[in-house]
């Protein structure tokens, strides 16, 4: 970004600074108006927001009152707030059940698309489920699993198991949650690292066919290590996107029962939008930014991300 | 998975060796086909429930097909029945009118890809392809938007636009995607960067302008990338709920996904109205399936892309 040539000054240009020269004569101009419609969205719904969320974790804002400053006090009150720990409690155990069930059935899935068929149908069926609305397949899965009506209990008293609570018991409700999001995303998943299995070259297996290797031994020793890099881009996003389950929580069992599916962003929608306490809501999206942004980090170490096996 | 390399000599000669009975083979299939089976079970659920009668269908649960077959519950949400023979058909009563819905979900969704995809292509060709000061400095905030959980920046984005009275406005509901989206920006800046230049410089040489070459040489050449952003983000914003629950509850700019949350909050004979339910869920994800039907495998593809880039 060095000062422009002297040959197309005109004249005032000696008293003009190089950079306006710049500006009026190459693409500086044009580039920001071609930045400039995505300039005003990035700043006014991304950065804006984002530092305002921090200021108002700073405040006791209730959109009744005018905010005042608490410094703190919101931070404090999270650390000791037993709803808090109590919500990531149950954010982590989703995510305990769904991440590695839907992990391991992927790769199973992903592996028999692999061996068995590459119709395009096929992956179309799979992947079918991550298209619909989560609203959608909450909805749809509510209706199977209904206590008296839902199909599932109509099947398992066909095979002689008792009533089961699914969504409605305290235990089986976060499972129920699991599963369903199993259901819409497994596919999707599987796709992903269907793909990740067509990279790995052939010969490496020929090779391992020689050495005597059965399919479970290359399983192991060759297909996992080089599936790598796809399989921490598969667990960072499904991470990430598991700790901000919402809308499924929002049709089926709205945070119960007795606080069983109360996860961290339902919780920080009931603070914020029912009880309208704006300062401590945003204090708890921000611990959210900050509890995610470790996960990821120790993912990205856990995983060692930067290698690759294929050297 | 049984092995194939290890052939066991049959007992009888025959012309050429036997390959050994594919068991893995098959109970893979078998896998297979449970998955899709459940899968797909989902969906005929929806239809069948929905091509029900309501009476019929609580005294006969487990029946495979619609029970009491009748359209009645799409002319029911589609508002085609009057509020008296809604009610005696097992719904609330309450006006619903997926037909406005769906219209509002169309008019939502096309919004935000028309404008999102326009803007941020712009904002890509710049970071891809012009040289202006704090071009890196601005796309790494871009990026690094990435990060932040959607959670953050909705109470701020929900009090803006309360103050700037934009609520239950289509303006409300489209205005923090309308203009970029960092992933969309990200997407297409590496598609523009792997163009061949010598086009773009062909198309200056003829006299055209920066802009001239970004409409009528880089759009038409990405094409493809652009098709596949386009249906990502509207199938994104079609399935959106909290943003447009919160910012559009009134019936003129209801969109699909909070009709049905509304829907299914109302019990109006102490439990669900299931078939009216399931009549408007298949209403809202037609949309999604007539397109996935269309450019399925260009969706499947852009999938595998995203995971091995």
């Amino acid at each position: 970004m060095s000062t422009d040539t002297d040959v197309m000054r005109g004249p005032g240009a000696r008293t003009r600074p190089a950079w306006l020269n710049q500006w009026l004569k190459g693409e500086t101009l044009l580039a920001w108006l071609f930045i400039l419609p995505s300039l005003i969205g990035f700043i006014t719904f991304y950065a804006v927001p984002a530092i305002r969320g921090l200021l108002i974790s700073f405040t006791n804002w209730d959109m009744l009152r005018p905010a005042q400053n608490v410094g703190l006090a919101n931070y404090q009150q999270l650390l000791a707030d037993d709803q808090f720990w109590h919500a990531l409690r149950v954010t982590s155990y989703y995510v305990l059940l769904n991440i590695p069930l839907q992990t391991i059935v992927a790769i199973g899935l992903a592996v028999m698309m692999d061996r068995l068929t590459k119709s395009l149908v096929v992956r179309g069926i799979l992947v079918l489920p991550w298209l619909l609305p989560p609203v959608v397949v909450a909805l749809i899965w509510l209706w199977i699993l209904d206590p008296t009506l839902g199909i599932a209990n109509q099947a398992l008293r066909a095979i002689g198991v008792p009533r089961q609570d699914f969504l409605g018991g305290v235990v089986q409700a976060m499972p129920s949650i699991a599963l369903i999001n199993n259901w819409q995303y497994t596919g999707y998943t599987a796709l992903l690292i269907f793909a990740g299995l067509q990279t790995i070259p052939k010969d490496v297996y020929e090779a391992g066919a020689i050495d005597g290797a059965g399919e479970t031994r290359m399983f192991w020793s060759i297909t996992l290590p080089l599936l790598r890099p796809v399989l921490v881009f598969v667990l960072v996003t499904t991470v990430i996107g598991s700790f901000q389950i919402f809308d499924t929580i929002a049709i089926t069992t709205k945070g119960g029962p007795i606080d069983a599916t109360r996860v961290i962003n339902w919780y920080i929608y009931e603070v914020a939008f029912a009880r309208f306490q704006m300062g401590y809501a945003t204090a708890l999206a921000v611990a959210l930014f900050v509890i995610l942004l470790i996960v990821t980090i120790l993912q990205m170490r856990f995983l060692q991300s930067g290698q690759s096996d294929l050297a | 998975m049984a092995s194939n390399t290890l052939t066991t000599p049959p007992p009888v000669a025959l012309h050429r060796p036997r390959r050994p009975f594919p068991w893995g083979r098959i109970l893979g299939w078998v896998v297979l086909v449970l998955i899709l089976f459940i899968t797909l079970f989902p969906f005929w659920w929806i239809l069948r429930t929905a091509l029900s009668t309501q009476r019929e269908l609580i005294a006969n649960p487990t029946s495979l097909g619609p029970v009491g077959f009748t359209w009645v519950n799409f002319q029911r949400v589609l508002g085609q029945l009057s509020p008296e023979e809604a009610i005696r058909l097992g719904g609330s009563g309450q006006r619903i009118n997926f037909w406005l819905y769906l219209r509002n979900s169309v008019i939502v969704s096309v919004l935000v890809v028309v404008g999102q995809i326009f803007f941020s292509a712009l904002a890509a060709y710049a970071f891809a392809r012009m040289q202006f000061p704090l071009r890196e400095q601005v796309f790494f905030l871009y990026v690094s938007a990435l990060m932040i959980p959607g959670i953050v920046t909705l109470i701020p984005n929900f009090i803006l636009i309360r103050s700037l009275h934009w609520e239950n406005t289509f303006a409300g509901i489209v205005a923090p995607t309308f203009l970029m989206s960092p992933f969309a920006v990200f997407f297409l800046r590496q598609f523009f960067l792997g163009i061949n230049r010598e086009l773009e410089e062909a198309g200056r040489l003829d006299g055209a302008s920066t802009f001239g070459v970004f409409w009528r040489i880089v759009v038409p050449l990405s094409w493809p990338p652009i098709t596949t952003l386009g249906i990502l983000t509207f199938v994104s914003t079609w399935n959106n709920y909290l943003w447009p629950f919160l910012v559009g509850q009134s019936e003129d700019v209801r969109v699909l996904t909070v009709a049905l949350a509304v829907f299914r909050s109302q019990t109006p004979q102490g439990a669900p109205d299931w078939t009216g339910l399931m009549a408007g869920t298949v209403v809202s994800i037609i949309p999604t399936v007539l397109l996935f039907m269309l450019l399925g495998r260009r969706v499947i593809n852009s999938i595998q892309f995203s995971g091995i880039k």
